[in-house]
């Protein structure tokens, strides 16, 4: 197939064989299944029952996998937090899996940076694909530099060049961009991926260290007046880029925004406050606010975190939208089709081409279109509830709802209906957002923190983007969510849903022809079979976890103080 | 057609499994998956399946003596076990945790305790369908050609 991303040759024709896949599930005859499945499409599958041990097994082996595929719903932590962390850390594309198909609980994934969100149960041909979703997020990588034009970033690549070259970006989505702009001969587009000594980007590693001094640049600056470049300056880290620090800064963002309304749930209290971005017409900003906070999500696992928008962020950081749209939107991404508004302000950064979410239009749509997010209907939507969040949940934990306020979708309103549209979803499996693709490449969610913000700023928007127009591009941000609250029931949710999906890291490192060996070693990090052994890790519930209490991560609404607790494992 | 008596019958057996929605294509799926590096595949995923589900039933019964019921946490088990269930194509086994989690979200404990009871006749009437099947399966001998009807 293709590769003519870069990936070595030698694999090419093998490829995507021996993509290494980390399967997460407490399921043990899933896992079991899932494991046969992964291997009859050649992959090499690791299986695991728990999501700390997977997460474990990745930091083990931070360039070990590239692709992790989760359930939603497992005893020892959220499907969604594992989700976040495994985009703060490693950055790489993760895919949920659950039997649930209810719409809010896809567009949770969605926002929180599922790349993907597979029904159960799950068919061989939507396991055959998801090495597009690693493909992708290579190329998305490209984009992102092309979409950087033009922004300051280019400059800092230019300078940070050969930064990058040693290799310490995170994820590299930065750096590739750097990278290409210093080789401007080179073919930015997604050939660079090809070429795997030029583009060789080793990740970088947010160690316990590094954050530690993150953060405590960040709090010696002041959250509210953060930029990339000041806490670059202040921690001191000479092999350190700005993009690197913005990109992680984002992500920073997100997480603590999710942190927040988790608290904020609790004390019904306006989530984050965004210095930077207040919410434009905030309106219902405030209420916003809380609603992004999203509050409901995390409840349900506290998982909520936005954060992990690698993916989701369809918001996109469009900058377009002014950034207060931020939200995000991968809706209407033709919109923001161009190098994404994304004016790298601040850690807006074009960091964000993780979540490019560029084609996630197309699927986003999909989603969208659950969530009829109605900037068309929104009034019908809960988009008036979002704000205080208390969307109807139906006893779900609205979690999604929340989210989806937060999630703009632009455009998507085509498939709006009142009722949110079931089915209509498009989804499409795989690759299927073509042309979104096209169109959104520059849409990176970077600045999940941007969405983030943008989110409260939009749903205060969102009252209006409701009377706005359907066209939601502008809004780009519609909440989606607020749609989803509106949703109820479970709307069939078509088996593959793809969302859009991450700035591809680097998908191999590099794509080294070693690294798609097919032969994994049966051994070696097979690990795990955590899974199998563990018909009891179902069971940990509460034991297990002094942090969550499983069942509560369905429904009940995420007790902030078990998740600070948990925290300590962000960086563990 | 098969020639062989038994592999008639396992055919039958295997097709009424199908007409009388016993199980959905799931299970046919796992057929699929079923090669020479694993000969039993099925057998063995549904073996699983019923020492990890059984679990589940049972705490779902524990939940199920504690009043006032506890909603969010059957909706919890009911998941796990839909999602358990949906993994073997058990098509009557996963309509009755629909019904019990749609009881659950309207607080029905009536509800939930009488489909739990269905529930768990379908659970055990599927079980001996399927010990039967592979039983006569094993008997039958292995195929020689690879044809499965579908």
């Amino acid at each position: 197939m293709v590769v003519e991303t870069g990936f070595s040759s030698p694999r090419t024709d093998a490829f995507p064989a021996g993509l290494r896949v980390l399967v997460v599930d407490d399921d043990p005859t899933w896992l079991k299944i899932l494991e046969k499945m992964l291997k009859k499409c050649f992959y090499e599958v690791t299986t695991c029952c728990l999501a700390r041990e997977a997460l474990n097994l990745l930091r083990q082996r931070k360039d070990g996998y590239d692709i992790v595929i989760s359930d939603v719903n497992m005893p020892d932590m959220d499907g969604f937090k594992l989700l976040e962390h495994v985009g703060l850390e490693m950055d790489l594309p993760v895919i949920m899996m659950s039997v649930d198909g209810e719409i809010r609980r896809v567009m949770k994934g969605v926002q929180h940076g599922a790349c993907d969100y597979l029904l159960k149960p799950i068919r061989m041909k939507e396991l055959r694909n998801i090495w597009q979703h690693v493909f992708r997020k290579k190329i998305h990588e490209v984009r992102d530099i092309e979409s950087m034009e033009g922004i300051e970033s280019i400059h800092m690549a230019r300078s940070g060049s050969e930064l990058f070259d040693d290799g310490s970006f995170l994820g590299g989505e930065d750096t590739t961009s750097g990278r290409k702009r210093k080789d401007a001969d080179n073919k930015r587009d997604d050939k660079d991926l090809g070429d795997p000594s030029s583009t060789k980007k080793a990740r970088v590693v947010w160690t316990v260290d590094l954050h530690q001094k993150f953060v405590k640049a960040v709090n010696q600056i002041g959250y509210d007046k953060v930029g990339p470049k000041k806490i670059l300056d202040l921690m001191n880290v000479p092999w350190l880029t700005r993009e690197n620090v913005a990109s992680h800064l984002q992500k920073y963002r997100l997480y603590l925004s999710r942190l927040q309304k988790e608290g904020d749930i609790k004390n019904s209290f306006m989530g984050m406050k965004h210095s930077d971005t207040p919410p434009k017409d905030s309106t219902a900003g405030s209420g916003i606010r809380n609603s992004i906070n999203l509050t409901q999500d995390n409840v349900s696992n506290g998982s909520f975190s936005f954060p992990v928008n690698h993916t989701l962020a369809p918001s996109v950081d469009l900058k377009g939208h002014e950034g207060d749209r931020k939200g995000i939107t991968s809706g209407p991404m033709t919109e923001l089709k161009g190098p994404f508004p994304i004016d790298v302000s601040g850690p807006r950064k074009a960091k964000s081409s993780k979540i490019s979410f560029d084609h996630s239009l197309g699927s986003v749509d999909s989603v969208v279109n659950f969530a009829s997010f109605g900037p068309t209907d929104t009034a019908q939507y809960s988009w008036n509830e979002i704000p205080e969040i208390q969307f109807k949940q139906e006893y779900e934990p609205l979690q999604l709802e929340n989210r989806f306020s937060q999630l703009p979708l632009p455009g998507l309103q085509h498939h709006m209906l009142p009722e949110y549209l079931q089915p209509a979803v498009s989804v499409s499996p795989g690759p299927s957002i073509t042309e979104k693709e096209a169109t959104s490449s520059g849409f990176e969610v970077k600045s999940m923190y941007d969405d983030y913000r943008s989110n409260h700023a939009k749903h205060s928007s969102q009252t209006e983007a409701v009377g706005e127009s359907h066209s939601l591009n502008n809004q780009v941000f519609k909440s989606i969510s607020t749609t989803t609250s509106s949703m109820k029931s479970q709307d069939t949710v078509p088996n593959h849903l793809t969302v859009s999906e991450f700035s591809p890291k680097n998908l191999y490192e590099g794509v080294g022809a070693d690294d798609l060996q097919l032969c994994w070693p049966q051994g070696d990090c097979y690990a795990t079979n955590f899974g199998l052994q563990g018909l009891d890790c179902t069971e940990h519930n509460n034991p297990a976890t002094a942090l969550e209490t499983p069942f509560h991560l369905y429904d009940h609404p995420f007790d902030p103080t078990e998740y600070y607790a948990s925290d300590q494992g962000l960086f563990a | 057609m098969e020639r062989n008596p038994m592999r008639r019958q396992l055919q039958t057996l295997r097709k009424s499994l199908f007409d009388q929605g016993y199980l959905d294509d799931q299970f046919v799926q796992l057929e699929e998956l079923q090669d020479d590096a694993n000969p039993n595949f099925v057998e063995e995923v549904v073996t699983l399946y019923y020492r990890d589900s059984g679990r589940i039933i049972l705490n779902i019964e524990q939940a199920l003596e504690r009043k006032p019921f506890d909603f969010n946490k059957l909706d919890a088990y009911m998941h796990q076990f839909k999602g358990s269930s949906s993994s073997i194509g058990a098509k009557k086994v996963k309509a009755e945790s629909t019904l019990f989690r749609e009881y659950c979200r309207s607080r029905n404990g009536e509800g939930c305790m009488r489909t739990f009871q269905q529930l768990k006749k379908e659970y055990a009437t599927l079980r001996r369908k399927l010990e039967a099947y592979f039983q006569l399966a094993r008997q039958a001998g292995p195929v020689e050609t690879a044809c499965r009807p579908k």
